[in-house]
C-alpha cells in the first residue's frame, strides 16, 4: 500500500514537472504569444496586400510626398505656412491646432464641469435644477449638431465686418472672428520671462511647504497670497528694471477685414465652445457621482468637527471623491481630444481637416495619411492616460 | 464628417483586404444589372436630385448614356453622392464604376491615383462670386478678403496660385468639407467670396435666396476641364466610357437627335450608318451590341441636346455654349470618327 501511494505521489510530481502543457504559467504565456503573433501576422498580411493592390491599381505609395510642397493655404496656423510649405508642415500645423483645441478645451471643461457638478448638489433648488437641465440637454444632443449649431449661430448673431462690435480693451467682434490687441515685446522680454520661470518654481516650492506646515501644525495661514506675491513682484520688477518696451498691435479695419492683433476665427471659438459645453456636462455627472460616493457620515463628521462649508468640501469630501472621479475624467479628456476632429465639419483646420481632408485629397496617399493621423491620436491618448494614471496614483487612498 | 471618415476607412480597408484587381468591369456591371455612378451631393444642372430622389443633369445624363449603351435602359443606373474630398477614394476602392462629378482633369489625378480621365464633358474655369453691396468689380481687389472653399478641390490650389501670383493676401480662406456648409457660410457672411468652377457658381447662384444681390466677377483664373473618371487598368471599360462620350459628340455633329434617330436609321450617309450600327459592327470590340450608339441617342439625345436641357441658355443656369460648342461651330468639343 505504502509503496503504491509513494509511487502515485511520485508519478504525479513527475508529471507536474514534465507536462508543461498543463502549467498555467506556460499556458498563459503561450496564448499571449500566439495572439501577438496572430495580430502581427494579420497586420503584415493586410499591409502587403494593400501594397500589392495599390501597385496593381497603379497608385503611387510611400512617404516621399511629405517633402513636397502642398500648394494650398491654411487660414489658421500657429507656425508660418503658405502654399510653398510641405505636406510635413501641413501635418504639424494640424497637430498644433488640434493640441491647441484639446488643451484649452480640457482646462475650460474641467472648470465648468466641476462647477456644474457641485451646483447639481446645491441646496438651492433653482441652481440644482438649472444644472440638471443643462446636463440633460447637452448630453442628449449629438455633438456634431451642437457644433454646427454654435457655428452658424455665432455667424448669425454677430454683426458684419463694417458694423463690428467694439468691446472694451480694443477687442473687436464680428462674423470673421474676435480680434484682440496683441502685445509685441522687444528682445529684453526674454529676461522677464526667465525671472517669471524662476519665480514660479520658487512660489510652487513655497506653496508646498506652507501646505505641509498647515497639515502638520493645523495652523491655518494664507497659501495664495504669498504665492502670488512671490510670483508677481519679481516679474513686475524685472519688467521695469530691464526697461522692456511693449507695443500693441490693434485690430484695424483695412479693406475687407480687420488686420493686426490676434484673431480667433469663429470656427475655433465655436469648436472650443461646443466641446467645452459638451464635455463639461459629462464631467459634471462624474463629479456629482464622485461626491455622492463619499459616505454622508464623512460630511457629518466634518461638521461635528466644526469645519465650515468650504473646508468640508475642499478638505474632506473632494480628496476622497477624487479617487472615484479621476479614472472616468481621463476618458472624458481623451474624448474631447478625439472629438476635436469634428472641427473639420465647421471648417476649423485641425488635423483631420487639413491632413485627412485636404492633404489626402491633393496627394492621394490615403493609407499613409490615415496611418500618420491615427498615430497622433494614439500618442495623445496614451500621453494623457499616462499623466492621469500618475495623478490617480497620487490622489488614490493610501492604505494604511 | 463621420460618413466621410467611414468611407475613407472602408476604402482603405478594402484596399487592404481585396485580393485581385478589378478584372473585367463590364461583365460585373452586366451581371449586376446597373451602372453605379458617382455624382455630386447636388449641383443644379450637373447632378441634382429632385424631391423623388430622381437625379438629373449633364453629368447624370452621361451615366444614363452609359446605361443606355450597355442595357438599352437609361434608368439602369444607381447614384452615389460623393463629397469633393472622398470622391477619388470612392472610385479607387471600387464602390462606383464611374465618377461623373464636376471633376477637373489634372495630371496628378490622371497619373498618380490609379485613375484615368475619359474626356472633357464640360470645359470650365474657376470664378468668383461676391455680394453686390461690397462694390467689387475685379478679383484683383480681393486682397485680404475671406474666401469660402470646398475641401479637396483644385479650387483650393488655384486660389493659392492666383493670390500668390498677383501679390494678394490669402490668409483668410475657410475650407469646408461639404457643399452645403460652404454655401451657407458664404451666405451667412463668414466670407466675402465664394469661389469654385464658374459653372457651379452659376448653378449655385440660382439657389441663393436673392440671386440678384450677388455678382460674378469677370476673371476666370484657371482651366477646369470637367469629365468622367474610371479606374486605370480595364481597357474595355475605359473604351466604353470614352466612346459613350464620343458618341454624344458625333451624333450632334452628324445632326442625329433623339427625335430623328429612327428616321436616320435609313440615312445613306456612311458616317451616320456606322454610328447607328447600320453598317459595320463597332459594338463588338467593346463588348456591346451593334446599335450601342443608337441606344444612347434614342434614350438620352446628343451632346447639344443634353447641354441645352440642363445648362443651356433656356435653363436657369443660362450658360452660353462658348468653348463647349462643337469644333464645327467654333468651340473645342471634338470627337474622333467612328470607322
Ligand atoms: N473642379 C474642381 C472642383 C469640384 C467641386 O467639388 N466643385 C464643387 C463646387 S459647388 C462641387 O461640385 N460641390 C458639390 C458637392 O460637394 O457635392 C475639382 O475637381 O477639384
Amino acid at each position: 500500500m505504502t509503496d503504491t501511494t509513494e509511487k502515485g505521489v511520485d508519478s504525479r510530481r513527475v508529471q507536474a514537472k514534465t507536462s508543461f502543457i498543463n502549467d498555467p504559467k506556460f499556458r498563459a504565456f503561450f496564448y499571449q504569444a500566439a495572439l501577438v503573433i496572430a495580430v502581427l501576422g494579420l497586420f503584415l498580411w493586410l499591409w502587403m496586400n494593400a501594397a500589392t493592390n495599390l501597385a496593381a491599381q497603379g497608385r503611387a505609395t510611400g512617404f516621399a510626398f511629405l517633402g513636397q510642397s502642398s500648394g494650398f493655404n491654411i487660414s489658421f496656423s500657429l507656425i508660418p505656412f503658405d502654399r510653398t510649405s510641405s505636406y510635413l508642415q501641413v501635418y504639424f500645423v494640424g497637430i498644433l491646432n488640434t493640441l491647441l483645441v484639446a488643451a484649452v478645451g480640457i482646462v475650460l471643461a474641467t472648470f465648468l464641469g466641476f462647477a456644474v457638478g457641485i451646483a447639481r448638489l446645491s441646496k438651492n433648488v433653482l441652481i440644482r435644477a438649472l444644472a440638471a437641465v443643462y446636463i440633460e440637454i447637452i448630453r442628449n444632443v449629438p455633438l456634431l449638431l451642437q457644433l454646427i449649431f454654435w457655428y452658424f449661430l455665432s455667424l448669425n448673431a454677430l454683426p458684419v465686418v463694417r458694423e463690428s462690435l467694439a468691446l472694451p480693451g480694443g477687442i473687436v467682434a464680428n462674423r470673421r472672428g474676435v480680434s484682440f490687441p496683441q502685445p509685441i515685446f522687444d528682445d529684453r522680454f526674454i529676461w522677464v520671462a526667465l525671472v517669471a520661470v524662476v519665480a514660479l518654481t520658487v512660489a510652487l516650492v513655497m506653496r508646498r511647504r506652507t501646505l505641509k506646515q498647515i497639515e502638520t501644525t493645523g495652523d491655518r495661514r494664507s497659501v495664495w497670497l504669498p504665492f502670488f506675491g512671490v510670483l508677481i513682484v519679481p516679474v513686475v520688477a524685472a519688467f521695469f528694471l530691464t526697461g522692456t518696451q511693449v507695443q500693441f498691435s490693434f485690430p484695424e479695419l483695412t479693406g475687407f477685414n480687420y488686420t493686426g492683433g490676434w484673431t480667433a476665427p469663429p470656427e475655433l471659438t465655436a469648436l472650443i465652445l461646443g466641446l467645452v459645453l459638451y464635455t463639461a456636462a459629462f464631467i459634471a455627472e462624474i463629479v456629482r457621482a464622485g461626491i455622492q460616493s463619499v459616505n454622508y457620515g464623512q460630511t457629518e463628521a466634518a461638521a461635528a468637527l466644526g469645519l465650515k462649508d468650504s473646508d468640508r468640501l475642499n478638505l474632506v469630501i473632494i480628496p476622497q471623491a477624487m479617487r472615484v472621479i479621476v479614472p472616468p475624467l481621463t476618458s472624458q479628456y481623451l474624448n474631447l481630444t478625439k472629438n476635436s476632429s469634428l472641427g473639420a465639419a465647421i471648417g476649423f483646420p485641425e488635423l483631420v481637416n487639413v491632413f485627412v481632408g485636404t492633404a489626402l485629397n491633393q496627394s492621394g496617399r490615403a493609407i499613409e495619411i490615415i496611418g500618420l493621423t491615427m498615430l497622433v491620436y494614439l500618442t495623445l491618448s496614451l500621453v494623457t492616460s499616462i499623466f492621469m494614471n500618475w495623478y490617480n496614483a497620487r490622489v488614490a487612498l493610501v492604505e494604511r | 464628417m463621420q460618413k466621410k471618415l467611414l468611407t475613407l476607412a472602408v476604402a482603405s480597408a478594402m484596399a487592404a483586404t481585396s485580393s485581385v484587381a478589378y478584372a473585367d468591369l463590364l461583365d460585373d456591371v452586366i451581371a449586376r444589372g446597373y451602372v453605379q455612378c458617382g455624382v455630386t451631393e447636388g449641383v443644379p444642372g450637373f447632378s441634382f436630385p429632385d424631391e423623388n430622389n430622381e437625379w438629373s443633369g449633364l453629368e447624370v445624363d452621361y451615366c444614363r448614356a452609359l446605361a443606355a449603351a450597355i442595357f438599352d435602359d437609361p434608368d439602369a443606373v444607381r447614384y452615389t453622392p460623393t463629397t469633393s474630398q472622398a470622391r477619388f477614394e470612392t472610385l479607387g476602392s471600387g464602390n462606383i464604376d464611374v465618377l461623373s462629378r464636376t471633376t477637373t482633369w489634372t495630371m496628378t489625378r490622371d497619373t498618380d491615383l490609379g485613375l484615368t480621365f475619359v474626356g472633357t464633358m464640360f470645359y470650365d474655369g474657376q470664378g468668383f462670386v461676391v455680394r453686390e453691396s461690397d462694390g467689387i468689380s475685379s478679383a484683383l481687389e480681393l486682397s485680404g478678403a475671406a474666401l469660402c472653399i470646398e475641401s479637396g478641390t483644385t479650387t483650393e490650389l488655384n486660389a493659392a496660385d492666383y493670390f500668390a501670383a498677383n501679390g494678394l493676401d490669402l490668409s483668410n480662406a475657410v475650407i469646408f468639407v461639404t457643399r452645403d456648409e460652404v454655401v451657407q457660410a458664404y451666405l451667412d457672411g463668414r466670407c466675402d467670396v465664394y469661389t469654385t468652377d464658374a459653372s457651379a457658381i452659376a448653378a449655385e447662384r440660382t439657389q441663393f435666396p436673392n440671386p440678384d444681390e450677388h455678382v460674378i466677377l469677370p476673371e476666370i483664373i484657371s482651366k477646369e476641364p470637367l469629365g468622367p473618371v474610371v479606374r486605370s487598368g480595364d481597357t474595355r471599360w475605359f473604351n466604353i466610357a470614352r466612346w459613350t462620350y464620343f458618341a454624344l459628340l458625333n451624333a450632334e455633329e452628324l445632326g442625329v437627335t433623339q427625335a430623328n434617330v429612327d428616321e436616320m436609321l435609313g440615312s445613306d450617309n456612311p458616317e451616320i450608318m456606322r454610328l447607328l450600327g447600320v453598317e459595320g459592327d463597332f459594338g463588338a470590340p467593346i463588348g456591346l451590341s451593334t446599335d450601342w450608339a443608337y441606344r444612347i441617342i434614342k434614350h438620352v439625345g446628343n451632346y447639344g441636346e443634353v447641354y441645352d436641357r440642363h445648362v443651356g441658355p433656356n435653363t436657369p443656369l443660362a450658360i452660353p455654349r462658348g468653348i463647349n460648342a462643337l469644333w464645327t461651330d467654333g468651340g473645342i468639343q471634338y470627337a474622333p470618327p467612328v470607322r
